[in-house]
């Protein structure tokens, strides 16, 4: 974010906190948080990015404001004020959206509201917010809806192409491509994430072989 | 949508739209605590008891706002109500087997963020449902929820005997797994004359 001619630590904390959710720790790929909206919303690419962008707003938002109130908070009841807090921005995201565009509203359904519920954000709450100062809560925040999202057009580029033979409503392969629709339904989601799970797998496993 | 039967309720809640393998709700504990069948379905019935109970009183709850013209309050109000629950749910359990409740450990705080509990409120309340077919809706959903984490369990535990090759090990073998699942209960979909 910021640019500097030296790099002192504090610098690379944060970048640190940037980076890491971008990949390292990315949070579905990961740490494999935040499942049921990977799998429900991607059936296509453009839900995939609204649903997104509308998790990076909650995610850096209640961040945010958990890192302000962090030291007001009594340790027993953090977890109901954490989710208060989230329920709220998810409140905003929810009428933001139906103000917005009706159609991509239809299309999230309900899975808006659950953003509430998506262990990302409290997770991040819990683990970062609630011990770090703002910036750097931000900064994570933005770090891992980033994350979120790259994780959420990997399903959703893989599901849709292989689904509708389409990017993005596009047409990729002419008209004599036959869609392969089981990519569209429920299974496909499952298949499409694990097969990306298994992705990643060989691929640790043949650099700790090399290492 | 209001004049569906409740059989079809039932059966729709729990077989042909499963919470788990055809809505994605609930799929952090399905992956989480799926590994042994004790815990997977002592972990089922506490679902159904939070989901039965938060969806009666999600219902109340909708009525009042509703009432108040105060809509925009729903998803905070029904949080607040499932996270009582849940708390409510773990003192009794706490207290009546401490050994479940240390085999469920963090999985039963975590029904608080278990979409599947927040999802019934929500699906209900946009569906319209009477007081009944809340609770039949209820009801069927947390029992699909179930069954299919002791489903999933069950092929969990037989995989342990099984030589499985070290790259499919772990989350990525029961997204797999799921997806099968997922498939066969695609069968269901015709029932109760086609949806």
């Amino acid at each position: 974010m910021h640019v500097h001619a030296t790099i002192d630590p504090q610098d690379t904390v944060n970048q640190d906190a940037f980076l890491d959710g971008l990949w390292k720790q990315n949070p579905v790929f990961v740490q494999v948080l935040g499942t049921c909206p990977t799998l429900a919303v991607t059936n296509s690419v453009s839900n995939a990015l609204a649903m997104g962008a509308a998790t990076l707003f909650v995610l850096v938002c209640s961040n945010v404001l958990i890192s302000l109130v962090r030291k007001l908070v009594p340790k027993q009841v953090r977890i109901a004020t954490y989710i208060l807090i989230i329920a709220t921005f998810v409140t905003v995201v929810d009428y933001v959206i139906k103000a917005a565009s009706i159609t991509v509203y239809k299309a999230l359904g309900p899975f808006i509201a659950l953003i509430v519920v998506n262990c990302i954000i409290l997770g991040r709450a819990e683990a970062y917010a609630s011990r770090n100062p703002v910036g750097r809560s931000a900064l994570d925040g933005l770090g891992m809806g980033i994350g979120f999202i790259i994780a959420l057009l990997c399903l959703g580029g893989v599901r849709e192409i292989l689904g509708a033979g389409t990017f993005l409503g596009y047409p990729l392969f002419g008209p004599g491509y036959q869609p392969w629709v089981l990519f569209l339904l429920p299974p496909g989601g499952f298949f499409t994430l694990g097969a990306w799970l298994l992705a990643f797998n060989a691929w640790k496993r043949r650099k700790e072989k090399t290492a | 949508m209001n004049d569906v039967s409740l059989g079809f309720i039932f059966l729709d809640a729990l077989l042909i739209n499963n919470f788990v393998l055809a809505v994605f709700l609930g799929i952090c504990p399905f992956i989480g605590v799926s590994a042994k069948f004790s815990t997977a379905w002592r972990m089922g019935v506490s679902v159904i008891f939070v989901i039965t109970v938060s969806s009666v009183l999600a219902y109340g709850a909708n009525a009042l706002l509703v009432a108040l013209n105060a809509q925009y309050l729903r998803i905070i109000t029904f949080i607040v109500i499932i996270a009582s629950t849940v708390q409510l749910v773990e003192m009794f359990i706490k207290k009546s087997s401490p050994a479940l409740f240390r085999a469920l450990g963090i999985y039963l705080p975590l029904i608080t963020t278990n979409c599947a509990v927040l999802g019934v409120a929500l699906f209900q309340t946009a569906r319209e449902y009477s007081f009944a077919q809340s609770v039949v809706y209820a009801i069927g959903s947390s029992g699909g929820f179930c069954l299919a984490l002791v489903l999933m369990a069950a092929i969990r535990e037989r995989l342990e005997l099984s030589d499985v090759p070290p790259t499919a090990q772990g989350t990525a073998l029961v997204l797999m797994l799921a997806g099968l699942l997922s498939l066969a209960f695609m069968g269901f979909a015709g029932m109760g004359g086609g949806s």
